[in-house]
């Protein structure tokens, strides 16, 4: 008889117990977020796919035409692709061509840069029509970002 | 020409009470939604009108311009009079219901016994359109109602007529007449009469619960073992007739509450009561119903007969003769 009337009382107790964990998290603010209309800021490690860095005194690229990238990259999408300028020393970059549909994000190229010339963007709206839309000429890209 | 004030009254109480019961079964799918929602602090409906408000309306028309399917192989006279059914007694029963002292449509002698009489009715329809269907979830959805409401009635009544035998009347303005003047007069904290009367309460709030087929006790439409239940097979409005009635047992559940054990339209503080009362303390047991079914996961069918018959039973039984005792004494 006391077991029967003690599992009562703790049965009912436990009862009011669950009922005040879900009226706190009723009163707790809402962790939805909106996402079209709200964008959570990226985490500092997310790899997008590469993009040149910008070179802050001339606003152009840091790309020294190494081809580094290209040798350290294990599934060939990188193409490198420079030009000698008149009166200039080095080469300068004139096409950066990634082939996105290859890439796996490992990083090597990254890491491989000598200029620290390329690093992991945080665009992930990737969305395209065709596989062309997915070969981007970074330099290209680098100067759309500008505007 | 004139019409007789009575005829008047009738047709202003019959309009406003089903008005009543289809807004309030429209709204409450509403704030069941938004408090799932924040319980799981998620957002709940949001995109139609503010706050979701106009959510109510859309999912009403989406149900109105559905088809209106008659399966083949149905019981056609059950299968059609079921939702008509449960849908009556559950307006009916807001017939005796006194929302204030003056506010109520009719104020019968015998409006305790109308009301327990109108909602019994409405296992009746469940079963009818269960065993109408043809189909096999309704019809074990339809085994369960019966012994499930079979079982709940039992304590529920035994705890209202220990509370007839405190008031001396089944007549429901009387018996929230003798409750007034502040929170310590409610039948709930009537000590005087029996020292178990919250205990009553929560085994009335606990009837009422598996009376209307709430959560944890929703056995009639358990979803991801039956489907939807005894409503299987009905389409659009047919199942939406189910679930406004469903709504509208549970405004009739907590209104009983509200009335039996708090009071009705009283003022905890005895200020200005009025039928605000008899809803702000009508709204909260509601909320409590929602809050409860967001709460606990749903108890094995086992569980709950055992509830009633091992532990509801016994306890009201034991209220009873403690209530006839201190009657008896005092």
């Amino acid at each position: 008889m006391i077991g029967y009337l003690k599992e009562i009382f703790s049965g009912t107790w436990s009862l009011f117990v669950g009922l005040g964990i879900t009226i706190k998290y009723f009163f707790k603010p809402v962790v939805t977020v909106q996402y079209p209309r709200e964008v959570l800021p990226m985490t500092p490690r997310f790899r997008g796919h590469i993009e040149l860095t910008r070179d802050p005194e001339t606003g152009g690229d840091k790309c020294i035409v190494c081809g580094m990238c290209q040798k350290a990259c294990p599934s060939n999408c990188i193409t490198v692709v420079g030009d000698k300028v008149e009166g200039a020393k080095k080469k300068a970059l004139s096409r950066y061509i990634l082939d996105f549909t290859k890439c796996s994000l490992c990083g090597l190229c990254v890491e491989s840069c000598p200029a620290d010339a390329i690093t992991f963007s945080k665009d992930y709206n990737l969305a395209g029509p065709s596989r062309e839309a997915y070969i981007f000429d970074l330099k290209k890209r680098l100067e759309e970002r500008k505007g | 020409m004139s019409v007789h004030p009575e005829v008047i009254r009738l047709l202003i109480f019959l309009v406003g009470i089903i008005a009543f019961a289809a807004l309030n079964a429209a709204y409450l799918v509403w704030l069941e939604r938004k408090e799932a929602g924040h319980i799981q602090r998620r957002i709940g409906p949001k995109e139609v009108g503010p706050f979701g408000l106009l959510q109510p309306l859309a999912d009403g028309i989406k149900l109105m311009t559905k088809q209106l399917i008659v399966p083949a192989g149905v019981d056609p006279v059950l299968f059609r009079i079921a939702p008509i059914l449960v849908m009556i007694p559950a307006i009916m029963g807001f017939v005796t219901i006194p929302f204030s002292e003056t506010l109520v449509a009719r104020n019968l002698d015998i409006g305790l016994l109308a009301v327990f009489a109108f909602a019994s009715v409405n296992v009746l329809g469940l079963l009818m359109g269960a065993w109408g269907s043809r189909n096999k979830y309704a019809v074990i959805s339809a085994a369960r109602v019966v012994s499930q409401n079979v079982a709940y009635e039992i304590p529920m009544l035994v705890t209202v007529v220990s509370l007839v035998m405190v008031s001396h009347t089944m007549n429901l303005t009387k018996i929230v007449g003798q409750q007034l003047g502040g929170f310590w007069h409610w039948n709930i904290f009537n000590f005087a009469a029996s020292p178990l009367m919250p205990v009553a309460f929560l085994i009335f709030f606990v009837c009422m619960l598996a009376e209307t087929n709430r959560a944890p006790f929703d056995m009639a439409e358990a979803e991801s073992e039956l489907i939807a239940g005894a409503f299987t097979e009905y389409p659009g409005m047919g199942f939406g007739v189910f679930f406004m009635a469903e709504y509208a047992n549970i405004v009739i559940g907590c209104s009983m509450a509200t009335i039996l054990f708090l009071g009705g339209w009283d003022c905890p503080f005895g200020l200005y009561p009025g039928v605000h009362w008899f809803l702000l303390k009508m709204y909260f047991l509601i909320f409590t119903v929602i809050w409860i079914r967001w709460t606990y996961p749903r108890t094995t069918f086992y569980g709950l007969l055992n509830l009633s018959w091992k532990i509801l039973i016994p306890i009201s039984f034991v209220n009873l003769l403690l209530t006839s005792a201190m009657l008896k004494v005092f």
